[in-house]
């Protein structure tokens, strides 16, 4: 089984953090897991992304032309992503951003307006946890908890003091999409 | 007048420095590299450098510096004496370390190395050998050839108007903030060979009180390829190379007042 | 030592100060910046050189010098870099003085772009500067990989006194992946014989590229050959994968060579008799495992990310025993297995036709 998440938006919306957010919970996890960036002029452009594939084999291609998911932070990301997700894939996208919508009905889609509960929570810059945090609610192949020990253990070892802002706005995503499914069924 | 008599003991008064190999030169006759090498290798062995000291040799005339020379030696691509030197001397920061590089490879194809080890402060000295021409080639124009110079590759002699004007290396190294010391000296007399031969033993005592970069270029004649006799290309020098090339210190730091 | 999540670049980079490199000389040049800048912090932490230098053709003569004071020595560029480089390299090879050099790859010629690719697989194993000689040419295809083959070509820098280049490409020097660094070694104590330090009671000695006579010149080619036939002898390295019952084979290195697994692994899901042959070394090819396979095989299938560069020396080794056909990308284009699969069904196909043809 593989999976390969791109997450992209502006540089600074930490697209990069949470795709290695991710990749480093899935290698605690024993998973098989590359990430690689957008490198060069793109990240002083429109977009910054970068693709973290995880999975139970040895992974050939780090690289990918169809992500089975992908975390969209912005209207230039969305334009560029949104097509390319693979049938039967997820789309999860930052609403407070992005207003078009998507029309595909191959994709799940999963709409949160990330960036305005951030700033709920008081920090607009966890907007990337928020949306990780929905992601992994609406497609669970990792557990928020994984998340969190990653960002313990590795990205925020230095730096204590962020976690748990991180950890709440990682719940706040969570919870979005639970009430977001409570209310479709 | 009285008879001469034979000393009680003999005195030596010359001799070949212990820095320089007992052998044959491929410099031709006349041709001033010999009395440069003679220079470098006394002010080595007066300073007591001998065996720390490590030669980079360049491309041209001097190519075999190396067997010229009793030191530790390296062979540098043409033009790329300095950063060789940069990564001796950063490799070994306690020994010596000199390049000994002719006009071409300093002033032309090296143009971006010695500027950039003297940007740097790189602690090297440079013997900075100009006789306004390329010497092993066969007599070339060089960047330091003079204007109106009749050359093998500007026949009709130096046209500024196509090819520049000669630079004056000295004048721009003592530019950098890294140059610790930058003089110009001459060998075509006696008076201005021990001038020089102080400015190297300065260049030396530089580097080892790690000042920063040292040079000294010496205005050197090339008889063959000026097709002058030995003396004639000694007058050659002052006539005509002096007035372009006025003598004297470019750069002296303040500290290597102190020395 | 734990599995960390390393990226690529930082990894050499790590690797290399393990390995014990005392001085580095190097040029930002992307996609091998990140190593450099690694290097930039760490050195000084240490107390060992590191230099940024004006250009690649000074870093170069830098690593030249270092190299003959006997200093562990090494600069890493992409092929721009690696062009103005090759004079340099040369000289290294002409005076016997070991020196490491990474090259992560770029989409190429000219200033082309800073993507992945494989362009430079003739500059490293062929062209490396005038005159007759191949540097030893390590490939890896992980990030763990290009952590070892950094430790490696410090020791066959050092062993054969040659030059050693890590041939990486952009996706090994950007990705991440976890991998595990060893542990670091003990910095040498003692200078080798050869080394310059000053003729300290001792006669000097001259390190240089030069013989003048003819014979003199060819002496010392034919030492470097008869090495060279040592290192082919002793350094081949490679990797195979389900080649025992295989009919095609695919050879790819590096990067292609880890998309060409995937690629094989999907082919055997359609149960397709397909293996993989992997060079870790370029130079010298694994001529040896490869003549082996080719014996009992009906074709092969070359991918690389390029217009098809080692696929000359896979010819070599088939010497027309078997059709070699070729998938690649340019430019810095990098195939997913997808149509590495597609490749690979079709040269299937095109086989099984042959061999229906051929008589019995």
């Amino acid at each position: 089984m593989q999976e390969e998440f791109v997450c992209a938006g502006f540089g600074g919306q930490g697209v990069l953090f949470a795709g290695q957010a991710l990749a480093y919970a899935a290698m605690d996890a024993g998973r098989s897991v590359t990430w690689i960036p957008s490198y060069g002029p793109e990240m002083r452009g429109g977009t910054a992304y970068c693709v973290t594939v995880i999975s139970d084999q040895i992974i050939g291609s780090p690289v990918v032309r169809q992500p089975s998911a992908a975390l969209i932070f912005n209207i230039p990301s969305f334009d560029k992503f949104e097509p390319l997700v693979a049938p039967g894939g997820i789309l999860a996208y930052n609403t407070s951003l992005i207003s078009q919508t998507s029309q595909r009905i191959d994709i799940t889609q999963v709409p949160v307006p990330a960036t305005d509960l951030a700033t709920m929570l008081g920090d607009a810059r966890m907007t990337n946890m928020v949306l990780l945090g929905a992601m992994l609610t609406a497609h669970p192949i990792l557990p928020l908890q994984a998340v969190e020990d990653a960002l313990r253990d590795h990205l925020l070892a230095k730096r204590p003091e962020r976690l748990e802002n991180n950890r709440l706005a990682l719940a706040q995503g969570a919870e979005f999409v639970r009430q977001m499914q409570a209310e479709a069924v | 007048m009285e008879t001469m008599t034979a000393p009680l003991e003999l005195q030596t008064v010359y001799q070949r420095p212990n820095a320089l190999e007992d052998t044959y030169t491929n410099y031709c006759p006349g041709c001033t590299h010999g009395v440069a090498h003679r220079l470098l290798a006394e002010a080595i062995d007066e300073l007591g450098l001998r065996d720390r000291t490590i030669l980079v040799a360049p491309v041209g005339c001097a190519v075999f510096a190396y067997e010229y020379f009793d030191l530790d030696g390296c062979e540098a691509a043409h033009g790329r004496a300095p950063a060789m030197a940069t990564g001796v001397k950063r490799a070994l920061p306690d020994r010596i370390v000199v390049t000994y590089q002719g006009d071409g490879d300093l002033a032309s194809i090296g143009a971006g190395e010695i500027l950039h080890a003297a940007g740097r402060g790189e602690k090297i000295s440079v013997v900075f050998v100009n006789n306004a021409i390329y010497g092993m080639t066969g007599g070339q124009m060089a960047p330091t050839s003079l204007p109106g110079q009749k050359t093998s590759s500007s026949p009709k002699g130096r046209d500024v108007a196509m090819t520049g004007n000669p630079m004056r290396m000295s004048e721009l190294l003592a530019q950098m903030e890294g140059s610790a010391y930058v003089a110009r000296r001459s060998l075509h007399d006696p008076a201005n060979i021990r001038k020089a031969k102080k400015a190297i033993l300065t260049a030396l005592k530089v580097q080892e009180a790690g000042l920063g970069f040292s040079m000294v270029e010496l205005l050197s004649s090339c008889p063959t390829n000026w097709k002058l006799t030995p003396s004639e290309a000694l007058k050659w020098i002052e006539t005509n190379m002096l007035p372009i090339y006025p003598l004297g210190d470019y750069k002296v730091a303040d500290a290597v007042r102190d020395l | 030592m734990a599995r960390e999540l390393l990226k690529g670049n930082v990894a050499i980079a790590e690797a290399a100060l393990r390995a014990g490199v005392e001085a580095y000389f190097g040029y930002p040049i992307t996609p091998q910046t990140e190593l450099l800048e690694h290097l930039a912090l760490r050195m000084p932490e240490l107390g060992r050189v590191f230099l940024q230098a004006e250009s690649e053709i000074a870093a170069i003569n830098m690593v030249y010098g270092s190299a003959c004071t006997g200093t562990r020595t090494m600069t890493s560029s992409s092929g721009p870099g690696i062009s103005l480089m090759q004079e340099g390299m040369s000289y290294i090879a002409g005076s016997e003085v070991p020196a490491v050099i990474v090259d992560v790859m770029r989409g190429g010629p000219g200033l082309g772009n800073i993507l992945p690719s494989q362009g430079d697989y003739f500059q490293v194993t062929r062209s490396a500067g005038h005159g007759d000689y191949h540097p030893i040419v390590l490939a890896p295809a992980s990030v763990q990989e290009a952590i070892d083959f950094t430790m490696l070509a410090f020791d066959l820098a050092e062993k054969y006194r040659h030059l050693v280049i890590v041939a990486a490409d952009g996706m090994i020097g950007q990705m991440m992946e976890p991998a595990e660094l060893p542990p670091m070694r003990p910095l040498p104590t003692k200078r080798p014989d050869w080394a310059l330090t000053g003729a300290d009671e001792r006669p000097k000695r001259v390190i240089s590229s030069i013989y003048m006579s003819a014979e003199a010149a060819e002496r010392f080619n034919l030492k470097v050959q008869a090495r060279l036939k040592e290192i082919r002898r002793n350094e081949q390295r490679s990797t195979e994968y389900e080649t025992d019952d295989a009919r095609l084979l695919v050879v790819g290195y590096g990067s292609a060579g880890r998309i060409a697994h995937s690629a094989v692994v999907a082919a055997r899901e359609k149960g397709l008799k397909v293996g993989l042959f992997r060079p870790q070394t370029l130079y010298p090819f694994p001529e040896a495992s490869l003549s082996k396979i080719i014996s009992r095989i009906q074709g092969c299938l070359v991918v690389e990310m390029n217009a098809g560069q080692m696929i000359e020396d896979v010819q070599l080794v088939a010497a027309g025993q078997v059709p070699v056909r070729f998938y690649g990308r340019m430019g810095g284009v990098v195939p997913v297995p997808e149509e590495v699969l597609a490749a690979i069904e079709q040269a299937y196909d095109s086989m099984s036709e042959l061999s229906l043809a051929a008589p019995a």
